[in-house]
């Protein structure tokens, strides 16, 4: 199935409104989402037998910085035996950033999801084991935010240059 | 030591300083702690490895801090790491040693500007004796700085410890 026939085949499915707008520039091609919409349309793409894609390849977070005030949850699947790519974005608030987790679909994104929570502080609701994965459990702040200011010391270990 | 077998064999005695026997007995027994942070500890493997034979200075890495004598910190220390770097060598018993090995665990490296995660340098949390440069420093520099260890456990004295300051002098008269 090409794109066109995969964006057909969702708004067939889940109505025409389900999908906000695409992007024929990303690569794969991207469709973007409302994040409300996540688990519902996550689930149809994985059990869907035109669709099956069993594979979530990666999950990227992704801050626009303050003037744009937006967030975003990126999901990158893969269907192994129809061989086809699909990347699911979805917007989010930069204040208080949530959405929904998709542990219960593909088991890869727990830890996928505790890294987006370590780096950018985005929530993932009904999350198993919602940790940081990366840094210390007790850091502060979260480090690939584009406004994010190191700490000055860690436990008593400057930590600029 | 075919001299001192002979002598002894003769019945005879050999006179030293105490100073120079216990010097002497550590420096040629430097066993390091078998652990590694990141990339360097490659190189630390191959200086280990048949080509570079760290077994003929008497370095032989052993598994446990307790039985250690040097630490080589090969490679990037993350905030993360630091606690667990400080413990080990806490655990250690003296006459200990560290030797950092390599940019990261002498400044950060190439993490020094934009690395939130990195500890800018392993002097931050514990004393280091020997630096070694490079990213990472071949087997031959992590065997230089071994030999400026035991260059520095040569000059060490139970009666009153002027290593570091023999060691200063003897630059300042190189250059």
């Amino acid at each position: 199935m090409n794109f066109e026939q995969i964006v057909a085949h969702i708004k067939a499915s889940l109505g025409e409104e389900i999908i906000i707008s695409t992007d024929e520039n990303a690569s794969p091609k991207a469709i973007n989402i409302n994040d409300e919409n996540l688990v519902e349309v996550m689930d149809f793409l994985q059990k869907d037998n035109q669709l099956y894609f069993d594979s979530l390849s990666c999950i990227t977070g992704l801050d626009n910085g303050p003037e744009s005030n937006t967030m975003e949850m990126i999901y990158n699947l893969y269907s192994i035996p129809f061989d086809h790519h699909l990347m699911v974005k979805v917007e989010l608030p930069r204040e208080k950033p949530a959405i929904d987790s998709l542990c219960g679909l593909w088991k890869t994104a727990d830890w996928q999801e505790r890294e987006v929570y370590d780096m950018f502080g985005i929530h993932i609701n009904n999350h198993p084991d919602l940790r940081r994965i990366l840094m210390p459990a007790d850091w502060d702040g979260f480090p690939l935010r584009k406004d994010y200011q190191e700490q000055e010391y860690y436990r008593g270990i400057k930590v600029e240059y | 030591m075919g001299l001192l077998d002979r002598n002894i064999q003769k019945g005879g005695i050999v006179i030293s300083k105490l100073d120079d026997l216990i010097n002497w007995a550590r420096l040629s027994s430097m066993w390091p702690m078998a652990f590694g942070t990141a990339c360097c500890a490659i190189e630390f493997m191959g200086a280990q490895s048949t080509p570079y034979d760290l077994d003929r200075f008497g370095i032989v890495p052993f598994a446990s801090p307790r039985q250690a004598d040097v630490m080589i910190v090969a490679g990037t220390v993350t905030f993360k790491m630091a606690d667990r770097v400080r413990r080990l060598y806490e655990q250690m018993a003296e006459p200990r040693y560290v030797v950092s090995m390599g940019s990261c665990s002498n400044c950060g490296g190439p993490y020094w500007e934009h690395g939130y995660h990195v500890v800018k340098g392993v002097d931050r949390i514990i004393p280091v004796d020997v630096y070694v440069p490079g990213c990472p420093p071949r087997p031959e520099a992590l065997i230089g700085g071994l030999l400026k260890l035991q260059e520095k456990i040569r000059q060490e004295t139970i009666v009153a410890p002027k290593a570091i300051e023999k060691l200063l002098e003897k630059k300042a008269k190189v250059a």
